[in-house]
């Protein structure tokens, strides 16, 4: 049975990237028993950032727990459990405290399937509160998607809307493979309109066959169409590169922004169909530019679209930094000026 | 009265490994008596399932054999002996009931194989043909790992969530005497310690992290002290006596499953050869050392013992080392054949459905194959 009916009155609430994903966590552990979320603060406290609020009270301590403080020792055990038939969500308090989890998650999580010839698998969801913009002090800010993207076996996605936070969340736990699902912390209280009970009706025996039911993950969207120039961006970004476009539509520039929302698998086909449109297109990521997944989109763009390029592709990242202080990061971090400059770069004749 | 003192020191002195490594058959296959901390006594294991394991002790000692001869004719690339330790890794899977399971390290092959796993396809990691040939869920052994203490983890994972779901699941993490030094391995035992998990920590202590001796590793008193810190009991053992490891594993997985948590038990052993063909291990250590240990043999002493108590004739070891032959036999059979690689392999079981990535990869492979085999 779907839960949307022909003559319901629309359900449409408002709802920040926060609630939505404590939605789709009440909602996936609701439906499926073997799903468990544990991390740092993740039980009574309902996490730092509050997106656990209420599910140890709902679902009991021993689906929704606070472990010894330790980063490898949550990653390791999810493996454990996953191997033993339960589907975990961990919680890896901010980026950057992540990284003593490392080793378990690229030599573990990440291969496991690929060791056994897939006759382990493991349906962990690995949520990092990601990037920065919050004001938040060292170590807790990082852009660590070019880590992760890197080590093949893991699916990695940065969703920057409400209803992606829900949707991408809810497939995220659903998927039989490990998934790093970097959770931007500056959009965490942004809002939106959505329709909660269309986005639950794709799930749980929901609707299956129309076009809304395929999979987010796998899948960029375009997020604003224009016909002059295409910003790609995740995550954080796509906000300011939306933005941007508004900046420009304001000059009469027209800029289509494409919404990559999952790194890996990543959408070729949406991505260079854009670009080919436009002829021109700008990359935008706050990591650090060297080595990055901004620099592997450039490459992959210029490798598939280059007979209908006018300009070089340029990119707007973060400088090459560790992330810098609080008072220091608005020069660090992509602009709308810095994207707006960026366009204008892209060899235009007039 | 209730004495808060007296209580705490009766958990110390619970906690604490027993005084002197726990042995059952001395070197001469004498049997001993001795007990744990508290005055307990171990039991010795009855004669049927000491002559059952030794037969498994025979078989491990051919195959780890068989394994060095097959390195050097070129058909495993690598071999981590466990020549000298069967006894510890025989007993780590004879006392697991089916459901239970078992976590290896590289150096388990034994281990594996006494659990059921066909010695062919415990080899393939060492072979070079795929990273884990057999299927974990058959015999509920994991993948042999190589990074240490990781697995340690993945071991209070499965216990975990044996014990969310009820199950009666007992988990065997074993490591080596390094891998205690890993942060991983303090994790483990933490993380066991405090959700109270089913779980016995085996640490087969054979001196030697490659080319590091213990001392480089730790100044504990014993591996086995280690426990007291995460509050739970550790015992130590002679890792040499197939008796008395059957009767202290077998103890703290009993112990496990009745609801007692988590157990740390150290075995004192030596790794007769080198680390692994690579090594030179005359490098950092006295062959007066090495053959210090060939008289506390785990195969001649369990031998002896049976011999003494007519569990054994001539007969009876013959027969017993032609059904080890046997396995080697089976095993150099197994090695000799030409293994069968798919390249397509590399690209099937990283997702669970290809990227386009990688389905574009795989067609680019598909390809040059062609194009090779066509000689084009």
């Amino acid at each position: 049975m779907t839960a949307v009916t022909e003559n319901a009155a629309p359900t449409t609430t408002t709802l920040t990237v926060a609630k939505a994903l404590t939605a789709a966590l009440g909602d996936a552990m609701e439906s499926d028993k073997s799903v468990i979320m544990f991390g740092e603060d993740v039980g009574p406290l309902g996490g730092v950032f509050r997106i656990t609020d209420g599910l140890t009270k709902r679902f009991g301590e021993e689906r929704c727990f606070d472990t010894p403080l330790a980063e490898a020792g949550i990653m390791g055990m999810a493996v454990g459990m996953a191997m033993n038939g339960m589907r975990p969500v961990v919680e890896m308090q901010f980026d950057a405290f992540a990284y003593p989890a490392f080793e378990q998650v690229v030599s573990h999580v990440a291969k496991m399937s690929n060791r056994t010839k897939g006759q382990v698998r493991l349906p962990i969801v690995i949520r990092i509160p990601y990037a920065g913009g919050i004001g938040g002090v060292e170590h807790h800010c990082d852009s660590s998607e070019s880590y992760y993207v890197h080590t093949p076996g893991l699916t990695v996605v940065a969703p920057a809307t409400v209803s992606d936070a829900y949707t991408m969340l809810r497939e995220a736990i659903e998927l039989d493979d490990p998934v790093v699902f970097l959770e931007p912390k500056k959009l965490y209280w942004s809002k939106e309109k959505v329709d909660l009970d269309a986005l639950r009706a794709k799930f749980d025996g929901g609707s299956s066959d129309d076009d809304a039911s395929e999979p987010s993950i796998g899948r960029a969207v375009i997020a604003r169409e224009g016909t002059d120039a295409t910003l790609i961006a995740y995550g954080p970004s796509v906000p300011t590169a939306l933005a941007a476009a508004e900046a420009a539509a304001e000059e009469g520039r027209s800029l289509q922004v494409i919404d990559i929302r999952s790194i890996v698998p990543f959408d070729d086909e949406t991505v260079t169909n854009a670009v080919r449109k436009t002829g021109r297109a700008v990359v935008i990521a706050e990591a650090p530019g060297f080595a990055s997944v901004a620099s592997e989109i450039v490459a992959r763009v210029q490798e598939r679209c280059f007979h209908s390029l006018a300009a070089p592709v340029l990119r707007v990242t973060g400088f090459d930094i560790p992330y810098p202080a609080p008072k220091l990061e608005h020069w660090h971090l992509p602009s709308v000026d810095r994207i707006l400059d960026a366009v204008d770069d892209l060899q235009w004749e007039d | 009265m209730s004495n808060d003192i007296g209580e705490k020191t009766r958990a110390e002195a619970f906690m604490l490994p027993a005084e002197r490594p726990i042995q059952l058959i001395d070197e001469n296959g004498e049997s001993r008596t001795a007990a744990n901390s508290s005055g307990e006594p171990y039991a010795m294991p009855d004669d049927q399932a000491l002559l059952a394991a030794y037969e498994k002790l025979v078989a491990g000692r051919r195959v780890n054999d068989q394994a060095g001869a097959l390195v050097r004719q070129g058909k495993l690339a690598v071999y981590p002996s466990s020549h000298g330790q069967e006894a510890c890794q025989v007993a780590s899977a004879v006392v697991l009931a089916k459901q239970d399971w078992l976590f290896p390290t590289y150096r388990d092959t034994v281990a594996v194989m006494s659990r059921g796993v066909n010695p062919v396809e415990v080899l393939t990691l060492l072979r070079g043909t795929w990273h884990a040939g057999y299927n974990p869920y058959e015999f509920n052994v994991a993948t042999q790992a190589t990074p240490l203490a990781t697995q340690l983890l993945h071991a209070v994972g499965v216990a975990h969530a044996a014990k969310l779901k009820g199950e009666d699941t007992v988990v065997m993490a074993m490591c080596g005497d390094g891998a205690t030094s890993e942060g991983d391995f303090h994790e483990a035992l933490n993380f066991a310690a405090v959700f109270h998990v089913p779980v016995v920590f085996f640490v087969q202590n054979n001196e030697y992290a490659i080319s590091v001796p213990l001392k480089n590793q730790t100044v504990a008193p014993s591996l086995a002290h280690k426990a007291i810190g995460y509050g739970m009991p550790g015992e130590r053992v002679d890792g040499n006596d197939l008796a008395a490891l059957l009767s202290v594993l077998g103890h703290a997985v009993d112990r496990a499953r009745n609801g007692g948590g988590p157990f740390l038990v150290e075995a004192h052993t030596y790794r007769m050869q080198a680390h692994t063909n690579a090594d030179d291990s005359t490098r950092y250590r006295t062959d007066e050392e090495v053959q210090k240990w060939v008289a506390r043999d785990p195969v001649a002493r369990m031998q002896a013992y049976l011999s003494e108590r007519n569990m054994l004739d001539d007969a009876a070891v013959a027969t017993i080392a032609a059904s080890a032959e046997d396995i080697a036999s089976a095993l150099r059979d197994g090695m000799n054949s030409e293994p069968e690689v798919d390249p397509e392999d590399l690209f099937r079981y990283v997702y669970s459905k290809p990227t386009p990535q990688l389905q574009e990869q795989a067609a680019m492979l598909r390809e040059e194959i062609a194009r090779e085999t066509s000689g084009a």
